[in-house]
């Protein structure tokens, strides 16, 4: 029998995924190692310890920015995961309709539009509010961010109600569910994977966000992100490679969360 | 009404008048009209495309008709949702709700009508006893077989005691043993609850064995209603006899007309009386069906055609002769295996054909 085309029989793919491999993750793996140096130094081993985890956490600055980040993220996310389930919702459940693909566009305009552009639009725009209305709390950088995650809560929420059966919302019609009943009791329960799925990947890309956090926070209002970056600029000890380490962690325990979420449930098995 | 079945049983009446359907420039359903009686097993029969599924779905109201009006008892129901028509289907893919459990799903279309949840519980217990599924209540549909997953979708649909039950196609994804045991329970619920069944499949016999009457349509429209015996042994044209079982279509000349009957003459010479559809009074040259089961083989000159007997298909419970008749055509004797065997024939002999009385129609051109 004649052997098909397989990629994993080509001479040398081996080496060229373990390298691709090998240059991704030795800087992050670095980072981690170095996190549990005993020195100042983030080049030089000398020997293993926690205190950079320790001085991190009794670190009142790193901690405030941590909680500030947390809170962001969490409002953000949860708005904008409410857009995106709307958004999601009109785009998938009408009928195709002229407009549709520039609403398309409209909705992921924010992965596309180059970051500076929208911190600095999003710069002018708040210090004018600022001045007509006197607030300067966090709901500046909350709705900043939740404006830049809509994208990204949209994209599972739609794949999921693109995959969904269609039948079985016309069962509900059939039998005497009004809209809103379909919803409630058929779409909902059946797409709530996929919001949380949006819900998680909007909290961690907000988590994340440097650009649009540095031009649109007042003063004091530094995310973790932002704080490291200040740092940075200072002094570089283990203390900066301490912080990412629990980031990453938190991070991978999300995105692992995600991705049992975002699995199918089970289809029939006979 | 708690006891589903002791209720008086009531289906409804469906009428379709001059129903039309255009998706864009494809017309799905060409002017339409039937009228499908209070309670009884009615069948949508045509090959894929020919329409009768959005027919279905007109009347569930799943699609609204581009002209043309759909009546349930009397009613024009044309404009209303779905969820705002006493009727109810059984999905070709069941459409069971996944995150639901068995009761749950059966129960759902009482919980949307609002009943208390005293009467929902009760119909549901009813229904999974009237499709043997008691004690699987609370089972996930996930993890029931195809057969029980029919069931559900059954007792979901006739849970919330619909005017009308319809089917798409709801046999087609079952083995063939499992088609027909639920062939026959569809017949019995159809009986036990009295309401009207309108149901849609491309398989002749599944329509054949349930139905109480039959719509064969094709490319749009309507070719034929009638009883099951009307389809099959009156074919009113040549799609309708084509479609449904093997039929043999001869050639004949008219001698006269007297009553339901015409006198005809076959390409042999031979004449035969036939029957013909009501609208017509054939005359000249018409075409008539034989179905292969009423006609006998016998020696040469006993019959009213003869020919040679070109191949013999052996098929257990009968034989099927092919014979190729002077002047041509070919024609399909199909004798039942009363004896075993030899059947008495071998190919090549010389055959005569005897045509039983009373068998053949004469088909609209």
């Amino acid at each position: 029998m004649a052997k098909s085309f397989s990629i994993k029989r080509q001479p040398g793919f081996a080496t060229i995924a373990m390298f691709c491999f090998f240059l991704l993750y030795l800087p992050i793996a670095t980072l981690v190692v170095y996190s549990f140096n005993s020195g100042m130094s983030i080049a030089t081993w000398e020997g293993f310890s926690l205190r950079w985890f320790e001085s991190a956490w009794n670190n009142q600055q790193v901690v405030e920015a941590s909680w500030r980040s947390l809170q962001i993220a969490a409002v953000a996310a949860v708005i904008a995961t409410a857009c995106a389930t709307l958004a999601a919702i009109a785009t998938t459940r009408t009928g195709p309709y002229r407009g549709l693909t520039f609403k398309y566009s409209v909705i992921n305009m924010p992965l596309l539009v180059p970051e500076i552009v929208t911190a600095v639009a999003l710069l002018i725009l708040f210090s004018r509010v600022k001045v007509w209305t006197g607030y300067s709390g966090l709901g500046y950088l909350i709705v900043a961010h939740a404006a830049f995650c809509v994208p990204f809560a949209y994209m599972p929420i739609r794949a999921r109600l693109e995959s969904m059966d269609l039948s079985l919302e016309k069962a509900a019609a059939d039998l005497y569910a009004s809209s809103f009943q379909t919803f409630r009791y058929v779409t909902l329960p059946l797409l709530w994977p996929g919001i949380l799925a949006g819900l998680m990947l909007a909290f961690v890309i907000s988590l994340d966000d440097v650009v649009i956090t540095e031009f649109v926070k007042s003063g004091g209002q530094d995310t973790l992100p932002t704080y490291m970056l200040g740092q940075l600029r200072r002094v570089v000890t283990p203390e900066m490679n301490a912080i990412s380490t629990v980031f990453l962690v938190l991070s991978l325990a999300i995105v692992t969360l995600f991705f049992f979420l975002s699995r199918t449930p089970q289809k029939d098995n006979e | 009404m708690t006891d589903t079945r002791t209720t008086a049983a009531h289906g409804g009446a469906i009428g379709l008048h001059g129903i039309k359907k255009w998706f864009g420039t494809f017309q799905a359903v060409d002017n339409v009209s039937l009228e499908i009686r209070s309670n009884e097993f009615f069948t949508l029969l045509g090959p894929s495309g020919c329409g009768k599924t959005t027919l279905l779905r007109m009347i569930a109201g799943f699609e609204l008709p581009t002209e043309g009006q759909v009546l349930l008892d009397g009613v024009d129901i044309s404009r209303l949702l779905p969820n705002q028509r006493p009727v109810n289907t059984v999905f070709q893919n069941y459409a069971l709700f996944p995150h639901l459990t068995v009761s749950e799903n059966i129960g759902f279309g009482l919980k949307m009508l609002g009943k208390p949840k005293s009467e929902v519980d009760s119909v549901v217990k009813d229904m999974l006893k009237l499709v043997h599924l008691d004690g699987r209540g609370n089972n996930p549909v996930t993890q029931l077989s195809g057969g029980q997953q029919q069931r559900v979708a059954l007792a979901r649909a006739l849970a919330p005691r619909p005017k009308v039950l319809l089917l798409d196609e709801p046999l087609s994804a079952l083995d063939l043993k499992l088609r027909k045991s639920m062939q026959m329970e569809l017949k019995r619920l159809q009986l036990e609850t009295g309401i009207t069944f309108v149901f849609v499949t491309h398989d002749q016999e599944e329509a054949l064995t349930m139905s109480d009457r039959i719509a064969v349509m094709s490319t749009g429209t309507v070719r034929q209603v009638g009883s099951p015996w009307d389809i099959y042994d009156r074919p009113a044209e040549r799609f309708v006899a084509d479609f449904i079982g093997e039929t043999n279509f001869l050639e004949a000349d008219v001698i006269s007309v007297s009553g339901e009957r015409a006198r005809v003459r076959l390409s042999s010479g031979a004449e035969i009386n036939a029957t013909y559809p009501e609208g017509i009074t054939p005359k000249g040259k018409v075409t008539i069906v034989v179905r292969p089961e009423h006609a006998r083989l016998g020696s040469p000159g006993s019959g009213m055609l003869e020919g040679v007997l070109d191949d013999i298909v052996y098929l257990g419970t009968d034989n099927h002769f092919h014979v190729k008749v002077d002047g041509g055509s070919t024609f399909i004797v199909r004798q039942q295996n009363a004896k075993s065997g030899p059947c008495g024939f071998s190919e090549q002999d010389r055959v005569g054909i005897a045509i039983n009385d009373d068998v053949a129609q004469i088909l609209r051109d």
